[in-house]
């Protein structure tokens, strides 16, 4: 790829002028025009608004000015971000023709650093899917093999970054929707704590475990963008009172005397690939090597997690997915009654997955059964919590693979459950509210790549990117002496 | 207390008794809705007052107001209630007067629970709970009569949607419609005095849900029915009286009550079917996971506590005792009710007849603006008609000009040329009455009780009019029995 410069790269240029943000983002535009049709990463390429705001940057740093830490960087936006009057569709076709009149905090946030917004990237349907194959307009493919799925539900982002349309992109993240599709396309994501970036734009899946995060192809990249997009906002009530994150200054602590634990369920969990557990036991042995304090943890209520996280997901989806209902906003299919109305839009506008889902949590919270299902799920999401307690007690951060496998075919998870089994790794993370990073770890039988998952205790971010860092270094020496 | 309410209500056939338990909502009077900055405002364009988040557009957040959860505090410990940690829930239901297809309310852990409310005529009646939720938009049905089911279009106004409610929630205490009127009046008097809520029930800024069922005396209670929307005591009175007879009707025909909720037609004084239980929505309440719960400390109870103004009950005694009547004193709550006891007690503390200024409280001033009226003022006009300067009718009408202008009585009845007459001139008068009715005159004198009352009035009468309405009907029924040697 022509544009092999990274985030903190580009800023450092662009902010010293050595680089105008216009080449910057027209290079990246030219990169998109080549291979975007080929991998469909984009519902939309905002190219004339993306050189505008170049311009802008360019301007301010004529001035004397200093754009801020992103300055010129391109950023693809998961298309459940809101955007002030470019389209939002989370890939489904009952947000049609709706514009937000707002912007997302973290769009915000981005503009005030200085980054240049590419495009809306392609999502499962309402972020519901482990391979953007639910999206209502059509999968996207996987920059290192055109013929499988880049992961999802935050596929698009991550296609974008793999294959060079942007250095960074936005996902998020409810059950694994960042970490897997970075693992599948072989770049870093993360989901940052519970309530450590703002909600507010987030287009809601399951509320209570959405997170927005970052993908980038180096994790001094994630870090930096990370730390752009988090902090206190007054507008989402589960935001954390604490300053943004400061994660930079960790990357370069190396991991002396750190206490590593793998997690034994979730590295011998149902279906785990033996090139994915070779690759999770390599990175053990790196961080041993570089001085890390290595033991096998056992955190047994993370059996439970995929079994909770499908109650509780779609328990508060099928409430925030309520309000689409043909009133107000995307599509309407008339019909006589304000009742029939709503069916037929409804019936209209979801996909299948979309659908199921909701069929699921409504069944969940109905009455007589919530004890059983909702309650019993967020029961479990205790005990979990209180298993991961136990286990941060021995250790500073746990380590799993990201996904059971790489990057599968299109079509080859048909069945709905085993797409769900994909998340095995990812799930416990989301209902515990901790961070996880995915780092890119080499590659598997197939040739394609293999991540690993980083897990730290709440606001732990700086130790668990110190940790990614580390083993993104390893990985760079191996590559270097093979 | 001593009148304490009885328990059996005129209206209903002799061995029937009724039940009631109330749901009030009311609007809390915050300056802006109950999760979002929009204001809160009555009356204004529609759907000027909306923002993404009470138009719940997609990713929009709930950040819960302060001032609200400080109002519904505030009502919870006026009503005695246990002041909690509490979490919002979500009601899932599909509505387009709903902009989320969910409402936030509260559910199984509401902020406040297990109070009671004391009422004017002695009864307590307990308060299961008081819970905060947020309003919905509001529909106009266009064509059709404007009613749901044919009309042409419906319009959807949605400056109420999000606005701040608390639901008051009494237990199933009350037995009559007088009492369920006493105990919402008495509620209100308490949200205005807390300053809660405007309660203006005209504005549907206070509404009333009864839940009626009937039983025959001694027999378990019944199957309930509940009326929605019940937007004045009068309506409240009458929907209860119908729908207890109605189910009276019903089962000494024979038949069943359905558990169901109706609505009340003022019009035609008739309540309704709108849905039976079976119909009814499972609303499937989950905690909202957009919100943290709310977690008051003992000191912001203990501050809410000392900032409590005084309670309409404690008002009432502070009256009754000034005035050395009973709490249940008909005068004394209205005066509370309307707000009238500081004028009430500012007249008996400037040395004004505590029976003077009750009467003038109960039924000269039931007016707007009569609790602006000056105490002073109000004691210098008793004195006036206990010295004698001023008749009971003269007095009404110098005190309703009183209220309009805010002028001094003294000046009022000067202008009005009242002078009362002199014992002398009242005197002569009456005298000359009688003399010339000797008749009515020897019947009054020794006729029993009953023609003495009658004739009593036709005395006046020839006294006012050959007074001119000057003499003071009080001195001059006295000056009657005197001459009559009674």
């Amino acid at each position: 790829m022509s544009e092999p410069a990274t985030a903190v790269e580009i800023a450092t240029a662009v902010r010293s002028g050595e680089r105008s943000a216009r080449s910057v983002v027209e290079a990246h535009l030219a990169a998109i025009e080549a291979r975007e049709a080929d991998v469909h990463a984009f519902n939309l390429v905002t190219a004339d608004a993306a050189l505008a705001r170049a311009d802008e940057v360019d301007a301010r740093v004529a001035a004397g000015e200093d754009p801020g830490p992103l300055a010129g960087v391109p950023i693809a936006l998961k298309d459940n971000l809101c955007t002030t009057g470019v389209p939002t569709t989370c890939s489904s076709k009952i947000l049609d023709g709706w514009r937000p009149p707002y912007d997302a905090t973290v769009v915000q946030r981005l503009a005030a650093a200085g980054a240049v917004s590419v495009g809306k990237t392609n999502l499962d349907e309402f972020a519901m899917g482990s391979s953007t194959e639910n999206s209502a307009f059509g999968p996207t493919k996987n920059p290192h093999d055109l013929t499988r799925v880049p992961g999802g539900s935050s596929g698009g982002s991550a296609a974008a970054v793999a294959a060079g349309f942007s250095p960074l992109g936005l996902g998020s993240d409810t059950g694994g929707s960042i970490r897997q599709p970075a693992a599948f396309c072989g770049i870093v994501g993360a989901k940052p704590t519970y309530g450590a970036v703002s909600r507010y734009g987030l287009v809601a899946f399951a509320s209570s475990l959405d997170q927005i995060g970052p993908f980038a192809t180096t994790v001094a990249d994630a870090a930096v963008l990370l730390e752009a997009i988090s902090g206190h906002d007054p507008l989402d009530s589960t935001s954390l009172p604490e300053a943004p994150l400061a994660l930079t200054d960790h990357l370069t602590r190396g991991v002396e005397g750190l206490r590593v634990g793998v997690v034994k369920e979730l590295l011998d969990a149902e279906g785990i690939a033996p090139d994915v557990q070779a690759r999770t036991r390599a990175a053990v042995e790196a961080l041993e090597a570089a001085g890390a304090k290595v033991e096998e943890v056992s955190v047994p209520a993370v059996i439970y997690g995929l079994s909770a996280y499908y109650l509780i997901a779609p328990a508060e989806a099928s409430s925030n997915l309520a309000r689409y209902d043909g009133v107000r906003y995307g599509l309407r299919v008339d019909a006589p009654t304000t009742g029939e109305m709503m069916d037929a839009t409804r019936t209209a506008g979801f996909g299948p997955e979309v659908e199921r889902r909701i069929m699921l949590g409504t069944y969940a919270l109905s009455a007589g059964y919530y004890d059983a299902f909702y309650g019993k799920a967020q029961k479990v999401r205790t005990l979990i919590i209180r298993d991961f307690e136990a286990a941060y007690e021995r250790c500073d951060v746990l380590l799993s693979p990201t996904a059971p496998t790489t990057a599968f075919p299109f079509g080859a998870k048909a069945d709905p459950l085993a797409m769900y089994l994909n998340d095995v790794c990812t799930i416990p993370s989301n209902l515990a509210g901790h961070p996880a990073i995915s780092v890119p770890f080499g590659t598997g039988d197939d040739g394609l790549p293999i991540g690993v998952q980083v897990m730290a205790p709440a606001l732990a971010e700086g130790t668990m990117f110190q940790v990614a860092a580390a083993l993104e270094a390893h990985l760079a020496e191996e590559g270097a002496s093979s | 207390m001593t009148d304490t309410a009885t328990a059996t209500s005129s209206v209903l056939p002799e061995g029937w008794e009724m039940v009631i338990g109330l749901e009030v909502h009311c609007e809390l009077h915050t300056a802006t809705k109950l999760f979002c900055s929009c204001p809160n405002s009555f009356g204004d364009e529609p759907n000027a007052n909306t923002c993404p988040t009470c138009l719940g557009l997609p990713g929009s957040l709930p950040v819960v107001n302060e001032q609200a959860v400080e109002l519904a505090m505030r009502l919870g410990r006026a009503l005695r209630c246990d002041v909690k940690r509490s979490i919002f829930a979500r009601k899932n239901y599909f509505y387009p007067d709903q902009p989320k297809d969910y409402q936030i309310s509260q559910y199984d852990l509401p902020t406040n629970e297990h109070g009671h409310l004391d009422l004017p005529s002695g009864l307590r009646v307990g308060i299961t709970r008081a819970h905060i939720e947020e309003d919905t938009g509001k529909l106009n049905h266009v064509g059709g009569g404007g009613r749901i089911h044919d009309a042409a279009h419906s319009l959807v106004d949605y400056n109420r949607a999000g606005v701040p409610l608390v639901e008051i929630v009494s237990e199933p205490d009350l037995r009559t419609s007088e009492q369920a009127k006493e105990y919402v009046a008495e509620l209100r008097a308490i949200l205005l005095a807390t300053g809660v809520s405007d309660a203006k029930m005209e504005e549907g800024s206070m509404r009333v849900d009864a839940n009626v069922s009937v039983n025959r005396a001694g027999e378990p209670w019944g199957t309930r029915c509940e009326i929605k929307n019940l937007n004045s005591l009068r309506s409240l009175g009458r929907a209860i009286d119908h729908e207890a007879l109605r189910q009276i009707q019903l089962l000494e025909s024979g038949e069943r009550i359905r558990q169901e909720t109706r609505h009340w037609d003022e019009a035609s004084g008739r309540t309704g079917t709108l849905r039976s239980k079976e119909d009814a929505d499972d609303y499937r309440y989950f905690p909202e996971p957009d919100l943290v719960p709310l977690e008051p400390t003992s000191e912001d109870i203990a501050r809410i506590d000392a900032a409590l103004p005084p309670l309409p009950a404690a008002r009432r005694a502070t009256l009754a005792e000034a005035a050395g009547v009973e709490t249940t004193d008909a005068a004394v709550v209205l005066a509370v009710q309307r707000d009238l006891d500081p004028l009430a007690l500012g007249a008996l503390g400037a040395g004004a007849d505590a029976a003077r200024v009750l009467t003038h409280i109960e039924h000269n001033l039931a007016v707007d603006g009569a609790e602006a009226l000056s105490p002073e003022h109000l004691a210098t006009l008793v004195k006036m008609e206990t010295g004698g300067e001023l008749t009971a009718t003269q007095a009404k009408a110098v005190l309703a000009e009183m209220v309009e202008t805010g002028q001094d009585p003294a000046a009022i009845a000067k202008a009005k040329g009242f002078e009362a007459l002199d014992t002398g001139a009242l005197e002569a008068i009456v005298d000359e009455v009688i003399a010339a009715n000797p008749d009515e005159w020897e019947t009054f004198r020794t006729g029993d009780d009953k023609a003495r009352g009658k004739l009593t009035g036709f005395f006046m009468g020839q006294v006012m009019k050959a007074s001119k309405g000057q003499a003071d009907g009080k001195a001059a029924t006295a000056l009657l029995r005197t001459r009559a040697g009674l």
